[in-house]
């Protein structure tokens, strides 16, 4: 058996904990130490990537026992992703507050930091049902500490509205666990989903609401309508960087209804095949509507930011709901984007609002201030990446995504709301740069600050990632389009999983 | 058997639900606690309702009931027991932050608070 696969999740657990034995120790070798366990982490990615693209997946039973009674890991090219994914934009998080020491803001900054990516990468490579809950509950307890990192007032309400709302999620998500071991008696991803191909059709209410209840519970993650509410209050309010790792916790749902949905109920489900589809497009279509109107009434720009990951995401859900091997493409290479890029912009507005002193990120005339150059510079740059015009990888992806809705059936909605909504992004966009960087009251005295220009390396770093996206735009999509025919190739997984010389 | 127990998982919901969506924090995690009962009895009884059968192997013993679900809910039970002690931390932190246990945090309760701590000071 091939170990390598427990290294995304030994070495954040290993990081985590090696970071609480020096608790009494100074902030420095915790430092140290989370900075070494991420760029490994990030190796090891990179490595096991490598490895399954040379080797095939690689299948994963804990302590031999064979699936289905076993708990079972799965790292397939997309979870492979999924991870890299991660642990590059966790570096960037990282990097950022080692330079804008808002680690020192609370304690245990950086044991949350890497328990938080051990849950992730869990939920990225588990390949059972009830493992993803074990695993959505560790990275949800952490992520609670986390956006309560820096501490209060508004941190704390709305930490709780945050709580409260992702435990009622867990209940569900256990609700629709048990009806589907109660019909099943399983709980093995590759399992659930044979044994729904066989299913008699007596049964198939029974299943079909606990699948429904598990897009409740990934679309509570994803924040899709009508279960958003808790995201834009609880990201502008969290510490730059915790808002920044926080980039990748939407897309988890993404991943959980692509992995779970997918496979469950893919095209040999019967009768069931791909029955949650017009929920998820349907879904999309609003979010992105409601989420535009977020971002032209967004009164900071942290809360505006917030708002754009509301849209990547319902862009996403649109392109899942298009459900062809070319939307999945564009969806998983919009996907990276859009997480790089509303986990650097979250970064910026905390840069900006620190060098605009006592005004914040309000949206509001302010006299100038140091480092409007570079900050206009780059909020031009990220502007541009997230309303998805050229030349950045932003436009890529929504042209993919565009380019496969040809053939759906609701090509003109698509159509008409995607373009409009990117049109409402961009009027919007420009007003908020307008405001920050042109519109100041130069006749008052420029506002001191001591930050250095070094907190915006990894600002940068971020951007330079998608920048990457755009350069090798073609070898990338190849290996996309690999991910997005092993997605749908279900048949292909639960062979994989199932059979006994997986080991 | 069967009916008892859905009537009981079915009024700890509805419960549970019933005190999630009032507005003080307190009701609320009593609401959560009631939800990952009837949470924890759902997985239970997913493993089918038997009496008298034992979950672990035994000699001369047949008739074995699911031990599955069983772990699924001791599972569920710590990291329910888990959450609730957080949220109730939280809670309190809340209360004690924003001057009122109001899930919202509202305005108006935390002078009222102020002015009552005031008195407070005054009568000592």
């Amino acid at each position: 058996m091939n170990h390598s696969i427990m290294f995304p999740l030994l070495l954040p657990l290993l990081g985590s904990m090696s970071i609480l034995l020096f608790k009494g120790f100074s902030l420095k070798i915790q430092k140290v130490l989370s900075v070494f366990f991420s760029v490994s982490l990030i190796l090891a990615n990179i490595f096991t990537l490598c490895m399954i693209v040379d080797k095939g997946d690689l299948i994963y039973q804990m302590g031999n026992w064979n699936a289905p009674f076993g708990i079972t890991f799965v790292l397939d090219r997309l979870s492979s992703t999924m991870l890299l994914l991660t642990s590059l934009l966790a570096s960037g998080a990282l990097w950022y507050a080692l330079k804008s020491d808002s680690d020192k803001r609370g304690e245990h900054f950086h044991v949350l930091f890497h328990l938080q990516l051990f849950g992730i990468n869990g939920a990225f490579l588990t390949g059972d049902l009830f493992n993803l809950f074990v695993f959505f509950e560790v990275l949800l307890l952490a992520s609670y500490a986390m956006l309560l990192h820096g501490h209060g007032k508004k941190r704390t309400k709305f930490g709780i509205h945050y709580m409260v709302i992702n435990l009622v999620g867990s209940s569900i998500f256990l609700f629709a666990v048990g009806a589907l071991y109660g019909v099943l008696g399983t709980l093995n991803i590759a399992d659930l989903a044979l044994k729904i191909s066989q299913l008699p059709s007596d049964n198939t209410a029974v299943i079909a609401t606990a699948g429904l209840l598990l897009l409740i519970v990934f679309g509570l993650k994803a924040a899709m309508f009508p279960l958003y509410f808790w995201l834009p209050g609880a990201y502008s309010s969290a510490t730059a960087p915790v808002a920044a790792l926080f980039a990748i916790m939407t897309k988890i749902g993404i991943y959980a209804i692509i992995r779970i949905h997918g496979t469950l109920f893919g095209e040999l489900a019967g009768e069931l095949s791909y029955y949650y589809l017009p929920w998820v497009l349907g879904l999309g279509v609003i979010t992105l509507i409601l989420s535009t109107i977020g971002v032209m009434g967004s009164q900071t720009l942290k809360e505006q930011v917030a708002y754009l990951v509301l849209i990547s995401v319902s862009v996403l859900l649109i392109a899942i709901g298009i459900n062809t091997p070319a939307s999945m493409t564009g969806a998983i290479y919009y996907l990276i984007h859009s997480t790089l890029i509303t986990g650097g912009l979250f970064l910026l507005a905390d840069v900006i609002a620190s060098l605009r002193a006592e005004y914040k990120d309000r949206f509001e005339r302010t006299p100038p201030y140091q480092m409007m150059i570079r900050a206009g510079s780059l909020f031009f740059a990220y502007a541009i990446a997230t309303s998805s015009m050229p030349p950045f990888s932003g436009f890529l992806g929504k042209m993919m995504i565009l380019m496969a809705a040809l053939s759906s059936q609701w090509m003109f909605l698509i159509f008409a709301v995607i373009l409009i909504t990117g049109l409402g992004v961009i009027i919007s966009l420009t007003k908020t740069g307008t405001l920050l960087f042109y519109h100041t009251k130069n006749e008052e005295e420029q506002i001191e600050s001591s930050l250095d220009k070094s907190i915006f390396y990894p600002i940068l770093y971020l951007f330079a990632l998608t920048l990457l996206l755009v350069f090798f735009a073609n070898p990338i999509t190849a290996f996309i389009d690999q991910v997005s025919a092993t997605i749908f190739d279900n048949q292909e997984y639960i062979l994989k999983v199932l059979s006994k010389d997986s080991l | 058997m069967e009916i008892l127990v859905a009537l009981i998982i079915a009024s700890f919901t509805s419960g549970g639900v019933y005190l999630i969506l009032k507005a003080r924090t307190f009701p609320v995690a009593l609401g959560m606690m009631l939800l990952s009962y009837a949470v924890n009895l759902f997985l239970f009884s997913m493993g089918r309702l038997q009496i008298n059968r034992p979950a672990i192997l035994k000699e001369g013993i047949t008739d074995y009931s699911d031990p599955l679900p069983q772990a699924l809910v001791l599972t569920a039970i710590v990291i329910s027991f888990g959450m609730t002690a957080f949220l109730i931390v939280l809670s309190l932190r809340a209360r004690y932050e924003l001057g009122n246990d109001h899930v919202e945090g509202l305005e108006e309760d935390s002078q009222n608070k102020e002015s009552a701590i005031e008195e407070k000071k005054n009568e000592s």
